[in-house]
């Protein structure tokens, strides 16, 4: 059965690092909702937040075929996982005076926030899970959504687990698949 | 004391022990080229970085030490990608070194600039483009390490001029640091313990034995374990050295044009040993009733391979040298004779057959059977791509490790030729044959220069059937006969080629020419290239025909 999975992979900071990582999905035919990638406390160190639409099997062969990248560090898989998942979206919405308030209630609603206005249209921020962010755009189309830009998701195991004391990851001597 | 890159360059083969490169220069390694100039490493100067590469691959292939290239910027280093891939689907280790423009103009679509670093990352296992020269030393020092360790493969390292005209201090580090590569050597002991325990229930066992039993150097430890068990052993077309093809319990190989009884037993068989294979779709015919009664032990150093293509019941990722070796301690002999009575019954009922009448034509698989006698099985052999090379894999058999280099993964026509040169340089006291179509030969002919120029003493049979022969019986069998653009009109001849280039050439037309002309190129002490005129329309079989069970083979030939 085919799911949404959200992988973590960290990465060694190289250049052309994520041209293997994104040329490896490609041309392998892995279904890719979105990639995310971005420094971390490491300066060494990269991470990429992949987000895949694949069966079990699938899953498999993309993690086993990232792990053969050199470059590759560690990968684990925060579906399986308490984790916390965040998406951020610009949204540029047509608004006037007219209908000024009333977006902002929806925005407000969301726990979302209004960052930039316009005599003709109004920006908003939004962070939060995918249902959240379908339920507000699905509100804003009614006014006329201009303009949407998302990062992609990324993600981090709940607690204090992290990535690089106890994730899933490959490690060295396992070899049981 | 400081030196130039290319000095380092130089410096760091030598730490590696390489004693040969296969190149071709250009402006961009002029630096590299001037070092070579009074190095104490030989240089075999090919026609084309194609040819290099093909027979730094040869190379490798016959030694298991990895073949080294250099080849300049732009075109140079383009004109390697085929070889580079071919090296890459087969697990040959390479380490190729180009020439790049200098830093300031990466970038810039400067004179010969190609970014070849990017054109070759999905056909390495990794690639470097350096751009200082302090990490030259470590840059290669890691080339070496991941080409030659976990599953083998090419690795290039890009250079730009100014880098090699760059001085600095050189250390070779003694060790690599490679965090995210990890391969895993020793198979998982409970693993093998449940292997070992499927093997002593099974009744009908097949060992399927690729690539992976060469490159590990597992030939022993197969034969040991097979030997013991009383397992029988097919093979894939890289897998054809792994395992004595004279030995009772070899199969021959299987597949698309396998042995009749090799591809029977794996359709009957309870069990399959999988060992540094990875169900390739011209082994296997159509997946879902590839060994579908078996239950499937698959060994292999790449993690990646297993389940990637079917589902396995008991993996082991590791060595499979040294997983077998485990695994025969573990094991006992099998009740197999009933298992083989079987085999062999299908063996009787489909022997692989062509009929070679005295006055008629030369039948191809004579030539080829003909070359196994004269030689005994010993001579090392490189075959091109096509009709003749899965008649070698039929008719040859071989019996010594390392002594065959085929494209199996890439079918590359051209690839046999330059790779028989690079077996006669990487083994030079040793009969070497290429068997190649009249087709392929012509891809990359202008090798002819460099075996004439080095006077290696390469024996080259040409299957003459005047067709690009592999493509004519798809179009008969396939396509109602319409020969579309695979008539070769006898052109070139060969013996002129030959003759052209400083060669012996030989021709043979009648079947009473076949022996003498194989024994006169053998005790011919330099190069040979033999014309042999064959019956153009021979077909190979038996025959899978494509997404069939393996078991539907075309048997053909009566
Ligand atoms: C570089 C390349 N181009 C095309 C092909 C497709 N192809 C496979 S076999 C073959 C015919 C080979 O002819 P020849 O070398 O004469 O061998 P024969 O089959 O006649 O023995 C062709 C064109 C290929 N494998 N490689
Ligand atoms: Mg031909």
């Amino acid at each position: 059965m085919k799911m949404r999975y959200v992988l973590a992979v960290l990465v060694e900071n190289k250049p052309g690092v994520l041209v293997r990582v994104a040329g490896l999905l490609s041309r392998r035919k892995f279904n890719i909702e979105s990639v995310a990638a971005g420094k971390t406390g490491d300066p060494g160190i990269t991470r990429i937040t992949i987000e895949v639409e694949a069966d079990e099997k699938t899953l498999e062969q993309v993690i086993k075929q990232l792990n053969k990248l050199v470059n590759v560090l560690k990968i684990s898989n925060l579906t399986s996982e308490p984790a916390v998942i965040r998406d951020l979206l610009l949204i540029k919405v047509r608004a006037d005076a007219s209908n000024r308030n009333e977006i902002s209630q929806i925005v407000e609603t969301f726990r979302a926030k209004t960052i930039d206005f316009s005599p003709q249209s109004m920006i908003i921020e939004v962070t939060g899970n995918e249902e959240k962010m379908e339920a507000l755009m699905l509100l804003l189309s009614g006014y006329g959504i201009l303009e949407i830009a998302r990062t992609g998701k990324v993600a981090l195991l709940r607690g204090s687990k992290t990535l690089i004391n106890n994730g899933e990851a490959r490690e060295n001597g396992k070899n049981v698949l | 004391m400081k030196i130039n890159g290319a000095q380092m360059v130089i410096e760091a083969l030598k730490k590696e022990q390489v004693d040969t490169v296969f190149g071709y220069p250009g402006g961009a390694v002029l630096n590299l080229y001037d070092q070579l100039y009074d190095a104490d490493i030989r240089h075999i100067m090919s026609r084309h970085e194609q040819g290099a590469v093909h027979a730094a691959d040869g190379y490798a292939r016959a030694t298991g030490r990895p073949g080294v290239v250099f080849a300049t910027s732009g075109p140079g280093a383009t004109n390697l990608v085929t070889g580079i891939a071919t090296a890459h689907m087969d697990s040959v280790p390479l380490v190729i070194f180009t020439g790049q423009v200098a830093i300031p103009h990466i970038g810039t679509d400067g004179f010969q600039e190609a970014d070849i670093t990017g054109i070759t990352l999905p056909v390495t296992k990794h690639n470097y483009l350096v751009t200082d020269l302090a990490d030259l030393p470590g840059t290669i020092r890691e080339a070496f390490y991941l080409a030659t360790t976990g599953r083998f493969g090419p690795v290039l390292i890009d250079l730009p001029k100014d880098i090699q005209a760059a001085t600095g201090e050189f250390r070779y580090p003694k060790t690599v640091s490679l965090p995210g590569y990890n391969p895993v050597y020793q198979g998982h002991p409970g693993q093998i313990a449940r292997a070992a325990k499927a093997i002593a229930q099974s009744k009908k066992p097949v060992i399927y034995a690729g690539g992976g039993v060469v490159w590990s150097g597992a030939e022993q430890e197969l034969l040991m374990l097979a030997e013991k068990t009383g397992i029988p052993v097919a093979t894939t077309l890289m897998g054809l050295t792994g395992f004595p093809g004279t030995h009772p319990l070899s199969l021959g190989m299987l597949g698309m044009h396998g042995t009749y009884w090799a591809n029977m037993a794996i359709c009957e068989a309870d069990l399959i040993l999988a060992v540094g294979a990875r169900f390739d779709d011209r082994v296997t015919g159509k997946l879902s009733n590839f060994a579908a009664l078996a239950k499937i032990i698959h060994i292999d150093i790449d993690p990646a391979e297993i389940g990637k293509l079917v589902d396995v019941s008991i993996p082991i990722v590791g060595d499979v040298r040294r997983v077998l070796a485990e695994l025969i301690k573990k094991t006992e002999p099998c009740h197999t004779s009933h298992w083989l009575d079987r085999i062999n019954e299908w063996r009787a009922e489909a022997p692989l057959c062509y009929h070679q009448e005295e006055d008629g034509e030369i039948c191809p698989q004579f030539v080829i059977e003909q070359i196994y006698r004269e030689t005994g099985g010993s001579a090392l052999i490189s075959t091109e791509v096509g009709q003749h090379q899965m008649w070698t894999a039929q008719y040859y058999r071989f019996t010594r490790p390392r002594s065959l280099a085929s494209s199996g993964g890439l079918g590359t026509m051209g690839y046999g030729f330059p790779a028989s040169i690079g077996m006669q340089v990487g083994r030079p006291g040793e009969l070497v044959f290429c068997i190649a179509g009249d087709g392929s030969f012509q891809m990359n002919i202008q090798e002819m220069a460099t075996l004439s120029t080095y006077n290696l003493p390469v024996k080259v049979a040409v299957i003459n059937n005047q067709y690009l022969g592999m493509v004519r019986q798809w179009q008969e069998m396939f396509f109602r006969r319409r020969y579309s653009s695979v008539d070769l009109k006898q052109v070139p001849d060969f013996v002129k080629v030959a003759e052209a280039y400083g060669v012996l050439g030989l021709r043979a037309e009648k079947p009473s020419e076949v022996i003498p002309a194989i024994r006169r190129a053998i005790a011919e002490p330099g190069p040979v290239v033999i014309d042999f005129r064959v019956k153009a329309e021979e077909n190979v079989f038996p025959m899978v025909p494509p997404n069939s069970p393996i078991s539907e083979m075309v048997r053909g030939n009566g």
